[in-house]
């Protein structure tokens, strides 16, 4: 199961190798991760996809990572209420007659076009990574040249609801 | 440093990062480090013989000598260890030892000097990434980045080594820092928002563990090193002779509890007793105190307690509900927690019939060895040992038969007498921990149970000995083989003894002679019993070569894969 764990950490050097090699020795495998300053001097975010067997893995992941001294909190966002946002850039062949076309596909996306040249065409994509699949798969006929996305990040929403009504926010589900 | 041949040198006006380091260790309190010099630690050596602190540095003769002897240390003095070595080599020889410290959670600082920062990441001359190679097996490391943090760093490692679960703390000091001038530097308190380790239990868990021990009709109890860690020998032993809870133990936790008590099982596991092993498959209540649930105790974990209400008191709540499954978690410090529960303990089990059917058990199913009629059996000689020495020295080993032998056979009646690599299984481990045990406890008599093959990884720490006439019996239970790989080549590889019969090895009496010290080869019983306990008591270093019978193996014997109740060779 895929689960989304967020981790407030010292901004010193060696503390993503810290934390990939726990990984990496407990064996958890990690979709993907992104990495950023925070509002705090010093402090930073790491958001983490990690695909884990069951709920005992995942606890002792967690407490794994709690154990790091430079690792200053850990939540497992995944039951959770969460805003979660992927950016991904993809590089499409292009001439002037599928530019259209293309424009077309992408607007429902609210994606943008970010660089065109004379055989190919840049866009840019924010959301969630099924709606970023959904839209690469719709490129992918016109022929995808290169493509760099983001990693997912996340944080729980304002307001919590029940469990009841949980599952219609979850993310991965 | 007091050094006799100490010239009248003159300090430098103004200190060096390396003198800002060293007075950072006195005010830790160090009166022991171990170590090695090199290129990239010349400052802080140079600081170290400029110092007048009264601390003394043992010259090991490797690295990995300084660092297991530094455990041993650590060990029965319960204070961090401390080890110095230079960059590149010197911290890659350490490499093994902190692994082991990792495992065996003793508390280490280890100091590693590296390449100044003006060619770190260049490949420079003895460059090795120190950071990278020991994040995966310290509790934390630290590169320094200038001398005006040193001191705050410095007060972290120790907090840290020592402190919640203990384990070693590497510091990597660049040349450049540790050489040039320290004009100031940072003397502001510590503050680590990432290390809040809990110390107390919380009550209500308490509570519920001891509404368990009420209830239970065939309670248990198991103990790790997290009792000697956490200081609870004596109030375990309060709350086993008010409620007369029987006792198993891990390798590890021998000694946390009287082994000559009518309580105590013996160890359990891979070579366990039988009867502990059947306590805890039997049990319906298991109380783990600070042990981790290692796969040589457990066995296959299907097997493993499985009648029972798990209770589990551990420092580090990752080690809670790790392997086998936990009813009552109890997040504390072992003293803490014990005293607590022995407060609100007012009434224990209801469990004669439990106790009657341990203690047959344990008349039925004693440890057991051949006796055969010429030679001796390293069983017999431990046994000896231990009757000559009342059974009160200190003991180190390395890995393998004896290690299992010496446990089995060798009663620990108070804490911190039993120094073993446990969870890394470090051959050459005993030998130099036995040297830091007594130079920890200088006092004390010492004794390094050691094989013929993990002698021969460090026996350079011979010249310890000799140059400190350091009062350490060595014993070599010899059985010119890697005893416990021929056992397994014997018992699961149909007899084919691949690379572990060494035969051709060096004359142990005359490497003894050669360093000085007094040395004996025993081959039969009668030239062993004779002067054993002479020589183990007497104030001499001495190093006996004792052949032991090639073919004895270690029983009983869990075999690999299966549940610990399925045990072979319990009886002969």
């Amino acid at each position: 199961m895929k689960r989304i764990v967020t981790l407030v950490v010292q901004n010193r050097s060696g503390v993503l190798n810290r934390v990939t090699g726990l990984m990496h020795k407990r064996q958890f495998n990690i979709e993907s991760i992104s990495v950023g300053r925070t509002e705090q001097e010093g402090i930073s975010k790491m958001t983490f996809v990690v695909d884990v067997e069951d709920h005992r893995k995942m606890e002792q992941l967690t407490k794994q990572l709690n154990k790091q001294i430079d690792v200053i909190k850990v939540t497992d966002l995944s039951d959770k209420a969460v805003v979660a946002r992927e950016l991904a850039m993809i590089k499409i062949v292009a001439n002037p007659g599928t530019r259209n076309e293309i424009q077309g596909i992408i607007e429902p996306f609210r994606a943008s076009v970010i660089d065109v040249s004379k055989d190919s065409l840049s866009v840019q994509v924010t959301g969630k990574p099924d709606k970023i699949e959904a839209l690469i798969d719709l490129l992918r006929p016109y022929g995808i040249k290169d493509i760099a996305r983001t990693g997912l990040t996340a944080f729980s929403r304002g307001h919590q609801p029940q469990a009841a009504e949980l599952t219609q926010y979850s993310l991965l589900k | 440093m007091k050094l006799d041949m100490k010239p009248a040198g003159t300090a430098p006006a103004t200190k060096t990062g390396a003198d800002v380091l060293v007075d950072a260790l006195v005010e830790q309190q160090v009166d022991t480090i171990f170590g090695y010099p090199g290129g990239a630690v010349l400052p802080i050596y140079d600081a170290l013989y400029r110092s007048e602190a009264d601390f003394q540095h043992i010259l090991t003769r490797h690295e990995q000598g300084a660092i297991h002897a530094a455990e041993g240390y650590a060990r029965v003095k319960r204070k961090t260890g401390v080890v110095l070595a230079t960059s590149g080599p010197g911290a890659t020889n350490l490499i093994t030892g902190i692994a082991d410290a990792m495992m065996d959670s003793l508390p280490l600082v280890v100091l590693t000097g590296q390449v100044a920062t003006t060619v770190t990441g260049t490949d420079a001359f003895q460059e090795a990434d120190v950071m990278g190679i020991t994040t995966p097996i310290t509790k934390h490391n630290y590169q320094v980045q200038s001398a005006y943090e040193l001191p705050k760093i410095i007060k972290e490692a120790f907090h840290i080594a020592s402190t919640g679960r203990p384990g070693p703390v590497v510091v990597d000091i660049p040349k450049d820092i540790s050489a040039n001038p320290c004009f100031d530097t940072d003397e502001s308190p510590f503050h680590l928002p990432g290390y809040q380790p809990t110390i107390n239990p919380n009550p209500l868990q308490i509570k519920k563990l001891a509404e368990a021990v009420k209830q239970a009709k065939k309670p248990l109890v198991l103990t790790g090193a997290g009792v000697l860690h956490g200081g609870a020998t004596d109030v375990l032993l309060d709350i086993i002779n008010e409620y007369r809870i029987p006792v198993t133990s891990t390798l590890l936790g021998l000694g946390a509890f009287p082994a000559d008590h009518e309580m105590f099982l013996g160890m359990a596991g891979m070579h366990g007793t039988y009867t502990s092993n059947m306590a805890i498959t039997d049990c319906d209540l298991l109380i783990n105190v600070g042990a981790r649930f290692d796969d040589r105790l457990t066995g296959n974990l299907e097997h493993f307690a499985k009648n029972a209400v798990v209770a589990h008191i551990d420092i580090d709540p990752a080690e809670i509900g790790k392997n086998v499954p936990t009813h009552i978690p109890v997040v504390s410090d072992s003293g803490a927690a014990l005293k607590e529960l022995k407060r609100q303990l007012k009434e224990g089990p209801d469990h004669q019939a439990w106790l009657d059917e341990l203690k047959q058990s344990s008349k039925d199913y004693p440890l057991w060895y051949n006796t055969p009629k010429e030679g001796m059996v390293a069983q017999w000689a431990i046994k000896e040992i231990h009757e000559k020495t009342k059974g009160d020295p200190i003991v180190t080993t390395d890995v393998g038969q004896h290690q299992m032998w010496a446990a089995q056979f060798f009663h620990f009646r108070r804490p911190d007498r039993w120094v073993t690599s446990g969870g890394l299984g470090t051959m050459g481990f005993g030998f130099p921990a036995a040297v830091g045990c007594q130079l920890a406890e200088p006092e004390e008599r010492v004794i390094a149970l050691v094989g013929d093959g993990g002698f021969q990884m460090t026996l350079q720490e011979l010249s310890v000995v000799q140059e400190r006439n350091l009062p350490v019996k060595i014993v070599i239970l010899n059985n010119q083989a890697l005893g416990m790989v021929r056992q397994w080549q014997e018992e699961f590889y149909e007899e084919r003894y691949s690379e572990s019969i060494v035969g051709c090895q060096p004359d142990f009496v005359k490497l003894a002679d050669s360093y000085g010290i007094q040395g004996y080869k025993f081959e039969t019983r009668e030239e062993f019993e004779s002067q054993i306990g002479e020589l183990m008591n007497n104030d001499q270093p001495v190093l006996i070569d004792a052949r032991v019978i090639q073919q004895e193996n270690v029983f009983p014997m869990v075999p690999p894969g299966r549940g610990i109740n399925d045990m072979v060779g319990v009886k002969p």
